[in-house]
């Protein structure tokens, strides 16, 4: 597979040692097996804590991770469909329309997968995924998803704590921006065979930002290991910015000094700026952004009123103040 | 043995005639096409129906309704090419009929974008039209297809005389900004919209070309 980066840059997560030096790759653990063992560990020590039942769709939850954690978030929160969140997406990759990367991502292949590190931080290199997740706590969050388009949908994220990967990257003082960067693969990502966007898909966030307990690195959905369509095997979910800031499938990371490229500020200067807060208030050329429709209403039911931040004013427009939020979009 | 192939000739020829002469003035053609032509609506509002528009219905029946708008647009732009380079003069029949199906389609994408979109709300459809580029275009496609679907009877033909024919060369101006208007709307895959522009090039690249062949043939004639 070309995905696996086979050099001596292969470090171990923490100790900095070659992993290669430490296990043959065939003597990794299945992925799967992986997680659904952090999920149980992760579970007891939960136990008698919380646990919240999901508030509908549980017919359609999956249980690839056994004793996952199910965490306030979004408590209450009417969920979109598993179906409709996982065949109706942007995902350029795999086709420009919504229906293209459910059936172009199915032979995608995310395992073995690794993440490159770099820039303005201690601890870089590249590192295989079950590096990641060996540290990660593994937990449940639902969380509200606002499309630039003006559609939105309610999904129970599996994943981590973004800040908390980050941390353990132990970014310098000059990391004052992270960027992500997806995968580029055109043999497998068949999107990516016509110049659609500036491959490869990046997107970064200020430091603060990324820092922020909201931030969520997703590794599934409904209980189950994430769809290909939906940014297997990794992603990012920033709930109060449009979807595309959302990043899937992500390879790089790289702390920056300067603000990084994303690739739909290139694309569109104008139409979407590098914050692309979700704001009622802040227009866009194409799509009024005062309300939006949810996933899976029908023609008669009205659209839902799009709130500040999306909801998540709380706990970000801190990150924000005295900032011109029709300037800085 | 000469004689049999000739004779063969004459058959397939004399069915091939058919097919095109008089197939087409049965009486029940024209109605056939008629109801194909009203398929794309029939699939939308049977999906409506059984909810079978996927997860965003609205957003599906008023992209489908202004993609037919488009199809049936360029379709009624071939007839008259279609009909010179074929000889084939009964197409003529449908140029109206095709014709007020582009006019249909975009009047039900219109009504749907009011109805499913806005909800009635007139204040926010005329924001929203004097703001976007796009629906602004789109409105004025709208309006420019009025005069025409109005003066499409037989009456106003007679009526309007060589005028009718000025009014009806609006259709061109129309296309190419029903076009503009798919651009707009279109965040970064232009693949279909720049299909539809190189077909509606031909289309009207031909009637250039005529256009500037019969003028040079005009100006020979006078020296």
């Amino acid at each position: 597979m070309s995905i696996i980066i086979k050099t001596d840059r292969t470090h171990n997560f923490e100790q900095g040692i070659k992993s290669s030096e430490i296990t043959s790759e065939s003597a990794y653990l299945n992925r799967r097996e992986f997680i659904k063992q952090s999920g149980l560990l992760a579970g007891a020590a939960w136990a008698g804590g919380l646990s919240l039942p999901a508030t509908a769709g549980d017919s359609e939850y999956g249980n690839d991770f056994k004793g996952l954690i199910k965490t306030p978030y979004g408590k209450g929160e009417s969920l979109t469909s598993f179906k409709d969140a996982t065949t109706y997406n942007n995902f350029y990759e795999f086709g420009t329309g919504k229906k293209d990367p459910a059936a172009n991502a199915q032979q995608f292949v995310t395992d073995p997968w690794s993440i490159t590190v770099e820039g303005e931080a201690n601890k870089t290199g590249t590192f295989h995924l079950e590096d990641i997740l060996k540290h990660a706590q593994i937990e449940e969050r639902i969380y509200r998803f606002r499309c630039v388009e003006a559609w939105s949908m309610t999904v129970p994220w599996v994943g981590f704590s973004l800040a908390d990967m980050l941390k353990r990257f132990d970014p310098t003082s000059k990391a004052k921006y992270v960027e992500f960067e997806t995968l580029y693969d055109p043999k497998q990502m068949p999107g990516q065979k016509r110049r659609v966007l500036d491959w490869p898909y990046r997107d970064g966030l200020r430091m603060d930002e990324a820092m922020n307990p909201l931030c969520f690195m997703a590794v599934g959905l409904y209980g189950r290991d994430l769809p290909n369509q939906n940014g297997a095997p990794i992603r990012l979910v920033v709930p109060w910015k449009y979807g595309f800031k959302n990043i899937k499938s992500i390879v790089k990371i790289k702390f920056t000094e300067h603000e990084p490229v994303c690739t739909w500020n290139v694309t569109g200067p104008k139409e979407y700026g590098f914050y692309s807060n979700v704001n009622p208030n802040v227009d866009h050329p194409r799509w009024s952004q005062a309300t939006e429709r949810k996933l899976g209403t029908n023609f008669w039911e009205p659209k839902t009123k799009t709130q500040l931040f999306n909801g998540y004013a709380e706990q970000v427009a801190h990150l924000y103040k005295g900032m011109d939020l029709t300037k800085y979009f | 043995m000469r004689d049999e192939l000739d004779m063969e000739a004459i058959i397939k020829r004399g069915l091939y005639m058919q097919v095109k002469e008089y197939l087409p003035g049965l009486c029940f053609f024209k109605p056939l096409v008629f109801l194909l032509c009203l398929l794309p609506f029939a699939f939308y509002v049977s999906g409506a129906l059984n909810q079978q528009l996927g997860p965003n219905p609205v957003e599906t029946m008023i992209r489908g309704f202004g993609d037919w708008g488009i199809y049936f647009l360029l379709i009624g732009l071939s007839i008259s090419p279609a009909r010179k380079i074929f000889n084939l003069n009964w197409l003529i029949q449908y140029r109206r009929m095709i014709g007020l199906f582009a006019f249909f389609y975009v009047c039900i994408h219109f009504t749907s974008y009011i109805w499913f979109e806005q909800f009635f709300d007139v204040q926010e459809i005329i924001k929203d039209i004097i703001k976007r580029p796009f629906i602004t275009i789109g409105f004025v496609c709208f309006l420019m297809l009025l005069p025409l679907a109005i003066t499409s009877t037989n009456a106003m033909m007679r009526r309007l005389k060589k005028n009718w024919m000025r009014l009806h060369k609006l259709v061109y101006p129309i296309s190419i900004l029903a076009l503009l208007h798919y651009f707009m709307m279109t965040r970064a895959d232009y693949l279909v919209p720049g299909l539809l522009l190189l077909i509606l090039s031909v289309l009207l690249g031909y009637r250039l070309i005529r256009t500037i062949k019969s003028h040079q043939a005009k100006n020979k004639a006078h020296t």
